[in-house]
């Protein structure tokens, strides 16, 4: 079992009543009038600090992301931060797990090739190639594509990507969407052929058949709770079967936020306000931004508007703690109330990467800290050797961030 | 009203097939559907009354054939599937009307095919930008539901309107209806995004054919400055404002509509 510590880097001190007075946390929501640059630069530093100090907690590795335009997470350039933290971990074992940099949002996307390839000689072999198919929102409103382009986009720049890293010889790409004459990335990757490859997703069927075609391992982020997840990564783990692969738990990666405390009633001291700040505010985003017309295929299109998978987006917004945490959108509580959960949500989803956030909304650094202190001590020794018995190989970490001993036994 | 009937038409070399809707007699006038979609409505029944009218589905948008939309790339590409239309139609001559989008793609098409174009007509085009009043996809492509009716329509309570923007009954009808129109946006925006001004300024001094500029004098979606901006770049054009109108003049002014546009393709 690997447990990686994820963040997002979200503005954590929007007005109480932000959501009320703003149609947006996304796209449209004007930086002047609601934030404050002093205090973003105190939230890349805790963000990294709180990262690195995950890792040095024990964390087997660190997640970054990338996010355009919105108090939600603006890590705008991800490799940024994942060289920090690449670095300031030199001779750990911790992944540097990108989730990463989205090709589709750079002209040409070798860029993320090349600063992939630079991040995992930085972080000697540490890297883990998130490659996300991006938010619809993201590619269209704040960079200025075509919705109906980005699933296309996206294959070409993986295949073009793919080819950068692993051709040994100078060739001309001419693509539908990118065309380059001299295709020669410097520096290579420290993994050859490649690092390992993770695809997170939102569960649409295009990405899942993507990641099982090509063999890479699945992330499954969704706002909606692991308990509303059981239908959806079913669907991902029969579909990996029709195409031949094996239930190999590395497959699959769960994004959870997770608050820890004494108690379950000091939890909800700790947590509440972050979580319903996380929901109301941060996912302050009505679906016509998350994804503009044409982001989806029509048949995926079809299924969301027919079938409702999901609750309507602006559901979370009437919602509170105690709802959010009974639905497992969060898991806060105590040391024994959180870890029976998350083993809960392990075995019943089949994750072999569990992905906690453990700074969510408009938890304080301090707090954070002790978050990422309790869960390190108490909850993942309880977590890690879960998937042992069964005796998988995760071929989806790279080997650099296996720790010594666990190499040496290996 | 009268029941159009489909006909398909190979074009692009046989790449793909445009749906087209026709209905009525006498000389052929084609038009181009806005962003919103096909939509047989009063203001097409009656041009039928005097021409025979073909409305193609812009091509992703036409029933069942979604995919159609991954043989067009660009706005090059649409405009020359309209040109290969005109022929495999057998239109040698034809009046040329364009809502919005449809405007954006019925100017292109009468720079490019300037001997087949008798008359055209423009409601509330896109396709021309000014920096004082500047409009992107995203202002309708980023609306909710209810945004849609406040910004498309100066009476959304219209009975036209109403008629127009009420899904079907039944929920599965519904919601089918809902995809259609989501994804009609989707396939129009593809050759348009994010801002529509893709170089008709560089090419609509071309056009020859008399043209009719039509304007809801409230449309709140595509400034009404444009009016004068398409009549002043278009060689040989007439402005007609309409008071009390938004976006959709064929649904909200209907008899104004008609009038004018009636008189000036007869003329």
């Amino acid at each position: 079992m690997k447990i990686a510590c994820f963040h997002l880097m979200p503005y954590r001190d929007l007005a109480p009543d932000f959501e009320k007075k703003y149609k947006s946390a996304w796209f449209s929501l004007p930086f002047d009038e609601v934030a404050d640059a002093g205090r973003v630069s105190s939230y890349y530093n805790w963000t990294l600090d709180e990262l690195i100090y995950a890792a040095q907690s024990g964390f087997d590795g660190v997640c970054t992301n990338e996010h355009h335009q919105n108090a939600y997470g603006f890590m705008v350039n991800p490799n940024m931060m994942g060289s920090v933290l690449a670095r300031a971990t030199r001779g750990k074992s911790t992944a540097i797990i990108q989730m990463g940099e989205t090709a589709v949002f750079l002209n040409p996307p070798i860029r993320v090739a090349e600063e992939y390839a630079m991040l995992d000689c930085i972080a000697e072999g540490r890297l883990v190639a998130g490659f996300p198919v991006g938010l619809g929102g993201d590619f269209s409103y704040s960079y200025g594509m075509a919705p109906i382009e980005q699933r296309g986009r996206y294959y070409e720049a993986h295949d073009l990507i793919k080819r950068a890293w692993t051709s040994s010889e100078v060739f001309a790409w001419n693509g539908q969407y990118y065309q380059l004459p001299m295709v020669n990335i410097w520096p290579k990757p420290a993994q050859r052929p490649h690092p390992p490859i993770w695809v997170p997703g939102n569960a649409s069927p295009s990405t899942w058949d993507f990641v099982i075609k090509h063999d890479y391992s699945y992330c499954y982020l969704t706002y909606f709770g692991a308990k509303g997840a059981g239908h959806m990564v079913n669907g991902y783990w029969n579909r990996a079967e029709e195409l031949g692969r094996d239930r190999n738990p590395y497959r699959m990666g769960f994004l959870v936020p997770v608050g820890v405390a004494e108690t379950d009633a000091q939890a909800e001291a700790d947590y509440a306000h972050a979580a319903e700040y996380l929901y109301h505010k941060g996912l302050h985003l009505p679906e016509q931004l998350l994804a503009p017309p044409g982001h989806m295929t029509y048949s995926s299109l079809s299924h969301l508007i027919t079938k409702r998978p999901f609750p309507p987006f602006e559901d979370l917004q009437r919602l509170k703690y105690r709802e959010f945490n009974d639905r497992d959108y969060v898991v806060c509580g105590s040391i024994k109330n959180v870890t029976e959960r998350l083993i809960d949500i392990v075995k019943t989803l089949r994750v072999g990467h569990l992905m906690i956030l453990p700074q969510f909304g408009s938890l304080s650094h301090e707090k954070t800290i002790e978050n990422i202190d309790r869960i390190a001590k108490n909850v993942l020794p309880h977590l890690r050797g879960m998937w042992d018995d069964e005796g998988w190989e995760d071929h989806w970490w790279p080997r650099a961030a296996v720790p010594q001993q666990a190499r040496a036994a290996a | 009203m009268k029941r159009p009937r489909k006909k398909i038409v190979p074009v692009l070399g046989g790449r793909l097939e445009i749906t087209v809707n026709v209905a009525g007699r006498g000389k052929p006038l084609l038009f181009l559907h806005s962003a919103g979609g096909y939509y047989w409505d009063d203001f097409l029944d009656s041009l039928a009354d005097h021409y025979k009218v073909f409305v193609p589905h812009f091509p992703g948008t036409a029933p069942g054939r979604p995919n159609d939309i991954d043989q067009i790339d660009n706005l090059w590409d649409a405009v020359l599937a309209y040109d290969d239309l005109l022929d495999g139609l057998g239109l040698k001559k034809v009046r040329l009307m364009g809502h919005s989008f449809g405007g954006l793609l019925a100017s292109e098409l009468a720079a490019q095919r300037r001997k087949s174009i008798e008359k055209l007509v423009l409601i509330a085009p896109i396709g021309l930008w000014r920096e004082d009043a500047p409009y992107t996809c995203a202002d309708w492509c980023a609306l909710g539901p209810g945004e849609i009716m406040d910004t498309l329509f100066y009476d959304k309570n219209h009975p036209l309107v109403v008629k127009r923007m009420t899904p079907p009954p039944g929920a599965s009808a519904a919601a089918n209806w809902q995809v259609n129109f989501i994804w009609t946006l989707g396939c129009t925006a593809k050759v348009i995004w994010p801002i529509p001004d893709k170089g008709l300024k560089k090419r609509i001094h071309r056009v020859t054919a008399p043209a009719l500029v039509v304007w809801g004098e409230n449309d709140k979606l595509i400034p009404p400055a444009y009016a004068q901006e398409f009549g002043r770049a278009l060689p040989n054009a007439e402005v007609f404002m309409i008071p009390r109108c938004g976006h959709e003049p064929p649904l909200e002014q209907l008899d104004a509509l008609r009038t004018k546009v009636t008189q000036f393709l007869a003329a």
